[in-house]
């Protein structure tokens, strides 16, 4: 591989790992409008095409090996590298909770809601926000910008917290609701652990740029 | 009880090293502190100063005609360049090991080690025994040669050859190794050797290399030093200088944007 191709090939990673962010962010953003909708169908095709981000997540770890076996990438170059790798695993597990998120709104199927929702939709719009910033600070290196995003997994674990208090005032009222409002809480779980994996991203972005490997929003 | 090969060794301080070819500015104040028991690496893209520099070290840089050279060098306590220090002795106390193995032509494995010994008056023959073997052994080449002692050193690979210079240089019990880019000849198992040598060598000796290499400098070394047109650029723990250097001249260097 020439200089030339080597530098367009870790573009072209970079370029490759915004796409599968984007991917990865819809996905979870359609799943829980399948819920809203009950839309099983909808659920269905997101759970079908994580086959595809698995699959992108694979072709990018065996680029950065390739990378790394080919060309001894040192500084900052080695830096990228090994955050695409990780972010790449993080990003792969975000679109297993939209999966996961689909299976719930399958077994709801088309039961009657047992509360409005609204901190669900919530999450995903303060977890779509978090994930626009983090993508974005992933294209401009900002680091500044990386640990605002990770800082919004707060409210997410706020509005997490909402769901699960109201769901369990739900269920001790009226037991009948429990099968219904559990799965409700399987969904905020998945949400808030996207948000997790997130947050894992921005600290990769932060180590990209300055070099220091430390947890975010501990 | 034998006596240990390398009794003593020591870390050197360069304070302010200037080094000239005739009108050529080669060094340019070179200030670093290379401790004992480590190995530490010289990188720079060629013409960077980095061989000057290591022969600065051990007054070999003298030798070329027009060449000069300003500021000190401690060896320990002692200024290599003070008034009275004798650099034949300097340079039994750094030894160095060139690019190209170049064991002595006439003679054999045996002599080759032991040749340092004899030059520098020793006349016990059990005494010369003992070092060639525990320099040999120092070398990781004992096993390999040990049957065929009375054989040339040429007719070694070039592998065998390079750790023979090392017992060589070994056998005079030095306290410092300089290495100037000591596997660059070599073939990758060689290289990985004369690499796991300097490593253990390191336990009991302070070694400086030289190396174009920049993998062999991350593998093999404790501190890196960076060096472009005469200047030391940048000098750290190793681990940190190849994957958060603080200059950008060393990160475009080793990410190969330059060099």
């Amino acid at each position: 591989m020439t200089r030339e191709a080597y530098e367009r090939e870790l573009q072209r990673l970079r370029d490759d790992v915004v796409r599968m962010g984007e991917r990865a962010g819809e996905a979870i953003h359609r799943s829980v409008e399948a819920l809203r909708e009950r839309d099983v169908t909808a659920a269905e095709r997101v759970i079908a095409e994580d086959d595809a981000i698995d699959a992108q997540h694979m072709d990018l770890e065996q680029r950065c090996m390739r990378l790394l076996a080919t060309q001894q990438p040192m500084a900052r170059d080695l830096r990228a590298i090994a955050a695409v790798f990780a972010i790449t695993i993080d990003l792969e597990r975000m679109a297993d909770h939209a999966e996961g998120i689909s299976r719930a709104v399958k077994r709801l199927g088309s039961e009657p809601p047992v509360m409005a929702l609204e901190d669900i939709p919530r999450m995903d719009a303060q977890l779509q926000e978090m994930m626009r910033d983090t993508l974005d600070a992933f294209h401009a290196q900002d680091p500044v910008l990386a640990r605002r995003a990770a800082a919004k997994d707060d409210a997410v674990d706020e509005l997490r917290n909402r769901v699960l208090h109201d769901l369990l005032d739900l269920m001790i009222s009226d037991p009948q609701t429990v099968p219904r409002a559990l799965e409700l809480l399987i969904v905020a779980r998945h949400l808030e652990r996207a948000a997790d994996h997130l947050t894992n991203v921005c600290e990769r972005i932060v180590y990209m740029v300055t070099g220091e490997l430390r947890e975010l929003n501990v | 009880m034998r006596a240990p090969l390398i009794d003593r060794t020591t870390g050197i301080q360069a304070g302010d090293v200037h080094a000239w070819f005739d009108k050529l500015h080669a060094l340019r104040g070179i200030t670093m502190t290379i401790p004992e028991r480590k190995v530490t690496a010289i990188i720079g893209p060629s013409g960077c100063g980095k061989s000057t520099f290591l022969r600065c070290l051990n007054r070999m840089h003298e030798l070329v005609p027009g060449a000069r050279v300003g500021g000190r060098v401690l060896l320990g306590e002692e200024n290599i360049y003070s008034d009275g220090s004798d650099p034949v002795l300097i340079r039994r106390r750094v030894g160095m090991v060139f690019q190209k193995a170049n064991p002595f032509p006439t003679m054999s494995i045996y002599d080759n080690v032991g040749a340092g010994l004899t030059l520098a008056g020793e006349r016990s023959r059990r005494r010369v025994e003992q070092v060639v073997e525990q320099s040999l052994r120092a070398a990781a080449l004992w096993d390999e040669v040990k049957d065929r002692l009375h054989k040339p050193g040429t007719s070694l690979s070039g592998g065998q050859q390079q750790r023979l210079c090392i017992a060589r240089a070994l056998a005079v019990s030095p306290e410092v190794l300089l290495m100037d880019e000591p596997a660059s000849a070599l073939d990758p198992a060689s290289t990985l050797r004369i690499e796991e040598l300097a490593r253990d060598l390191a336990q009991e000796i302070t070694i400086v290399i030289v190396t174009h290499n920049m993998q062999q400098a991350a593998r093999v070394s404790d501190l890196t030093g960076f060096f472009l047109d005469g200047e030391l650029i940048e000098f750290g723990a190793t681990n940190d200088l190849f994957t958060r250097p603080t200059d950008r001249r060393t990160e475009d260097y080793i990410t190969g944007r330059f060099g």
